[in-house]
Formats: C-alpha cells, sequence, structure tokens
C-alpha cells in the first residue's frame, strides 16, 4: 500500500471513527447515570439518517408518526401513574414533541435550507430519548443491570418493527450537508470527513464543558457517583434519567444527519453502528470517556484498514476485537483488586 | 406548627418488620432525638420519613397528610443526612456543596454565594479543603461537608443518622456544638445518636427505641435522669464521665 492509499483509508477511518466516538461517549453516559446499556442508540441513528433525507426530498418523515405514538402512550402511562395536577406534567412531555411534528407537518411548504432540516432531524430523534426513557425505564429503574440490558435488546427489536413501519424498507443517502472536495497533498478531503470530525470535537467538548463547569453537569455526575445522596439533594434519578436519554439521542440524531451522505442507510443500518460505539465503550469499562473516544477512533481506522486488506473480515476483525479488551479488562480487574 | 407528626408508623422488609407502630412529632424549633442501641430499626424509621422506603401509618409533613417522595420533601424543607454520608466522592468539596443548593438553584434561588460563605463560616475547615476531593477528607470532615451540604438547601427540619459515628471526641463536641447551634437559628432537628448521653444533653425531646418499638419517650432531661435508660445505655459511661457544664 502505498502513502496516497493510506491517507485515503486514514480519512475515512477517522471519520467513521469520529461517528463511533459521539455514539460510545452516549452510550457511556447513559451507563454512568442508569446503568441502562443503550443497545437501541444504533436505531436513533438510523431515524435520524432516514427523517433527514425524507425532509431533504420534501416529504414528512415517519418519525411524525412514531413520535406521536409514543407521547400518546407517555401521556396515558402519565395519567395512570397519578391524575392530581397532571396538566402540568402532560405539557412537558408532550409540549416538544408535538411541536417538532407540526414543524416537520408543514415542512415540505416551506423548503427549509438543509441545515435546518438536518436540526429538525436531529431535534425529533432526540425528543424520542426522553420518552422512552419515560415509557420503558422509569419504572425499572432501579432494577439490576441484567434486567436493564434485556430490556434494551427487547426494545431494540420493537423499535427496529417500528422503524419498518413507519420508514418503510427502502434505503436513503442523502446529499452532503457541505458539498466541498479538494486535494491535500495529491490525498482528495472530502468536506463531510471534515463537518463529521468537527461536530465531534464540538460535541464532546461541549460535554465535557457542561460536566466539569455547569451546576446540570455536575449533578448528572453526581446522580451518577452517588445515586442516593443525589436523590437527596432533590436530584430525582427520573430527571437525570431522561436528560441522560435526551442527550444520546440527540447524538445519536447528529451522528444519523452526518452519516446519512457517506453510505446508504436502512431502517436496520444503525444497530451495526451502534454497536460498534459498544465496543469502543467497552474499551474504557463503560465507564471511562477519553477512553472510549480514544478506542472509537482506534476502531474506525482498524475498520478502515481491514477493509482494504480482508474486506470479507471487515466486521469480523472488528468484532473480534471485542475479545482481547475484554481479556485485557478482567486481568486488569484482577491486579487491582489482589 | 408540627413539622412531622407521624401516627403509627410501621416499616417492613418483606415481611419483617423493622419498625414497629410508631408515632413521633417535631416541632418548629426542637431537636428531638431517638437513641437505642443497633439493630432497633432507627435509619429505617428515619428513612422511611424521608421517603426512602415505603411504610404504613400516617405521616403529615408541615400539616399536610400525604405521603410525597423524597425530591418533594427536599423541596418543601426536610434534609437527611444519612449514617454514610452518601457524599459525591470524586467531586470537589465546593462542587458537594453547591449540589447540595441544586434543588433551590433550579426553583431559581441566586443566593447561593451567600449561602457558600455562610457555609464556610460555619465550618471554616471545608474552605480550607474546598478544592479537594470529597473522598480524601477526614472522617470529621466528611460530615462537617455532609452537613454543609444538607444546610445548602437551607431545610426547616434536618434528620440526621449518627452524626458522631466514628468520630474523635473533640471533633464530636464541635458537631454537636454546631447542631444544637442550628436549632438556636430556627432547623428543627430530629437525630438519631447511639451516644445517648451527648444526644439527650442537647435534645428537647427523646424517644428510645429498641427492637422497632419506641420504649420510652419523654422530655430529654427526665429521660437522661431515668434509671433505666441511664442503666442501659449511659451505663458505666455514666460514671466515668462527669457533667462538663
Amino acid at each position: 500500500m502505498n502513502a496516497f492509499f493510506a491517507a485515503y483509508l486514514a480519512q475515512d477511518g477517522l471519520s467513521n471513527g469520529a461517528i463511533y466516538c459521539l455514539l460510545a461517549l452516549a452510550l457511556v453516559l447513559v451507563f454512568a447515570i442508569t446503568r441502562v446499556i443503550l443497545i437501541p442508540q444504533g436505531d436513533f441513528v438510523s431515524y435520524a439518517a432516514i427523517s433527514f433525507a425524507s425532509l431533504r426530498e420534501g416529504r414528512v418523515p415517519g418519525t411524525v408518526g412514531l413520535m406521536l405514538a409514543l407521547t400518546v402512550l407517555a401521556v396515558a402511562i402519565e395519567l395512570a401513574r397519578d391524575r392530581n395536577r397532571f396538566a402540568p406534567r402532560v405539557l412537558r412531555l408532550a409540549a416538544a414533541p408535538l411541536l417538532l411534528a407540526a414543524l416537520a407537518e408543514i415542512s415540505p411548504r416551506l423548503h427549509l435550507p438543509a441545515v435546518v432540516d438536518a436540526l429538525l432531524a436531529t431535534a425529533m430523534v432526540a425528543a424520542l430519548g426522553p420518552l422512552l426513557y419515560r415509557i420503558v425505564y422509569r419504572r425499572i429503574a432501579a432494577a439490576s443491570t441484567l434486567v436493564l440490558l434485556i430490556v434494551s435488546v427487547a426494545l431494540h427489536f420493537v423499535l427496529l418493527g417500528m422503524g419498518l413501519y413507519f420508514f418503510g424498507p427502502e434505503g436513503v443517502r442523502a446529499e452532503p450537508l457541505i458539498d466541498l472536495a479538494f486535494i491535500l497533498g495529491a490525498v482528495p478531503i472530502k468536506g463531510q470527513s471534515l463537518l463529521i470530525l468537527a461536530t465531534c470535537a464540538v460535541l464532546a467538548a461541549a460535554l465535557f464543558a457542561i460536566g466539569e463547569r455547569s451546576l446540570i453537569g455536575k449533578a448528572l455526575r453526581a446522580a451518577s457517583i452517588n445515586p442516593t445522596g443525589a436523590r437527596l439533594m432533590g436530584i430525582s434519578t427520573e430527571w437525570s434519567g431522561s436528560l441522560a436519554f435526551l442527550v444520546a439521542a440527540l447524538i445519536g440524531g447528529v451522528s444519523g444527519v452526518l452519516i446519512s451522505s457517506t453510505t446508504t442507510l436502512y431502517y436496520d443500518s444503525g444497530f451495526l453502528l451502534g454497536l460498534k460505539g459498544f465496543v469502543a465503550g467497552i474499551l474504557g469499562g463503560l465507564a471511562s470517556f477519553p477512553l472510549a473516544g480514544a478506542g472509537a477512533f482506534a476502531l474506525g481506522l482498524l475498520e478502515s484498514f481491514a477493509s482494504f486488506y480482508a474486506s470479507a473480515f471487515k466486521e469480523t476483525i472488528v468484532f473480534a476485537l471485542i475479545i482481547p479488551i475484554l481479556l485485557w479488562r478482567s486481568l486488569a480487574a484482577r491486579t487491582g483488586t489482589d | 406548627m408540627s413539622l412531622i407528626s407521624a401516627r403509627n408508623v410501621t416499616v417492613c422488609y418483606g415481611k419483617i418488620a423493622a419498625v414497629k407502630d410508631v408515632s413521633l412529632d417535631i416541632h418548629e424549633g426542637q431537636i428531638v432525638t431517638i437513641v437505642g442501641p443497633n439493630g432497633a430499626g432507627k435509619t429505617t424509621l428515619l428513612s422511611a420519613l424521608m421517603g426512602l422506603l415505603p411504610m404504613t401509618g400516617e405521616v403529615s409533613y408541615f400539616g399536610t397528610v400525604s405521603r410525597p417522595g423524597v425530591e418533594a420533601l427536599v423541596r418543601a424543607g426536610i434534609g437527611l443526612i444519612p449514617e454514610r454520608r452518601e457524599l459525591f466522592a470524586t467531586l470537589s468539596v465546593e462542587d458537594n456543596l453547591a449540589l447540595g443548593g441544586f434543588d433551590r438553584w433550579r426553583a431559581g434561588a441566586e443566593d447561593a454565594a451567600f449561602e457558600l460563605a455562610k457555609i464556610y463560616r460555619l465550618f471554616p475547615r471545608l474552605e480550607e479543603r474546598r478544592r479537594q476531593v470529597a473522598a480524601t477528607l477526614s472522617g470529621g470532615e466528611r460530615q462537617m461537608l455532609a452537613m454543609g451540604r444538607a444546610l445548602m438547601g437551607r431545610p426547616r427540619l434536618l434528620l440526621l443518622d449518627e452524626p458522631s459515628l466514628g468520630l474523635a471526641p473533640m471533633v464530636m463536641r464541635d458537631i454537636f456544638e454546631t447542631i444544637s447551634g442550628l436549632r438556636d437559628q430556627g432547623v428543627a432537628i430530629l437525630l438519631v445518636e447511639q451516644n445517648a448521653r451527648a444526644a439527650l444533653r442537647i435534645a428537647d425531646h427523646g424517644h428510645v427505641m429498641e427492637a422497632g418499638r419506641f420504649v420510652l419517650s419523654g422530655p430529654a432531661s427526665e429521660l437522661a435522669r431515668n434509671e433505666r435508660v441511664s442503666e442501659a445505655y449511659l451505663g458505666v459511661a455514666a460514671a466515668e464521665d462527669p457533667p462538663q457544664e
């Protein structure tokens, strides 16, 4: 392989790595705060990509129906739970989804610019996060990690089915947000790759800044460090869980919109992406953000070069990585406690 | 006004009742103490009153009968300082304190800096250590931080679980002094203690808890003189440790 190919593969690997990095950060965040391993993280990616492509084609995306169905379900659950003064709670739950649905419904007539469509698609997917948390996880927040994992797997399959119903089986590919390409020292650079890397950097920096500087970020960290202590400060499990799911779905949405121009995506394509984010996440034991991020980029590069040398085994090589990672982690853990 | 009025409270772990048929009142400006041996159900009672455990019986908070959750009770002005302190170990002392005011901040209060300064005046040690992470504090400092964090929420009623646990005698005396100082500032206190002598000295009212029940109740000074109490809980210490006043 010459330097040209290497640079080209590296570019691909890094931009995929940036997507895995975003997904890994979301998985670590959700796990730290709720102990949920968010298998459906990848589904958010497919949903956002398809929503964005639909909006670009001037169609109302299936996300609207999905979001409204989940909103109705969440409101029904809220009513069944407690009918006292439910109006403000229902409003808080339903306001954002209804507003976004209305916006998406009239969007075909407005001929919005691509950036606005991208934001709308992302926002709709982000709105799914808290809804799913309320419908699925709120009642079982205290269950064991294993139960939460099993529920996550089940939720993934439900979302897969809903994806097929609301979006249909067709694959989509959107125009890139930045239609830019230039040659840098004989290597063609795609504007979309740069956009993906820049977005990853900005989001990671924003997450870091929020966690370190803002009281809300510190409250989320407190909820993961000591849930009982956090509740005694009025930081409710429900609040922190909903917020974690909002951020995770938002990150999934951003990833989906970014990736929608680099590959054809189907309603079920997100799963593999989410799984790769998970592999990167366990590199840091689902606890370390920097390790998860670094792992994600290593994974992207490995995948890119594997596809060059042994393209048939690309996925195998990537997922086989999980075995040495787990071995290393369990050995490291043992020396730590002995 | 009665801050907490509990009637016939029973708390069960599965089929086993850890607290049986307990009734209790805490009025404004009072220190009420519950003394008793390990495993009597004191911590369980506090957790249930704070909404952390399900219970049966009737409890009214600030005059209204309801069964709100922890978060609502925190907002209403009740703070619990648990036996295990439950600090945010990897956050700094100052961040721990700031989070104590989280609920008030979310409700729109803007006086966090003022409250923080008050806590630092009360516990100067915390100011010295404000950049340190909570995990590196000594036992006494951890208790100060737990109290400071709870006070940042400006509670009207503090539930204190074994504040003297694992503290050196000097530090313990400071903590008890702070507790009676809080009462003078209008914070009512429900104090659960194994150190019955120290607790009864600062309390207005006391209950002796054994095997899930209140076996004796009365003004703290009377309980301190009660023969049964001194035999069981003040014991030999009563003879060795003359009153300090």
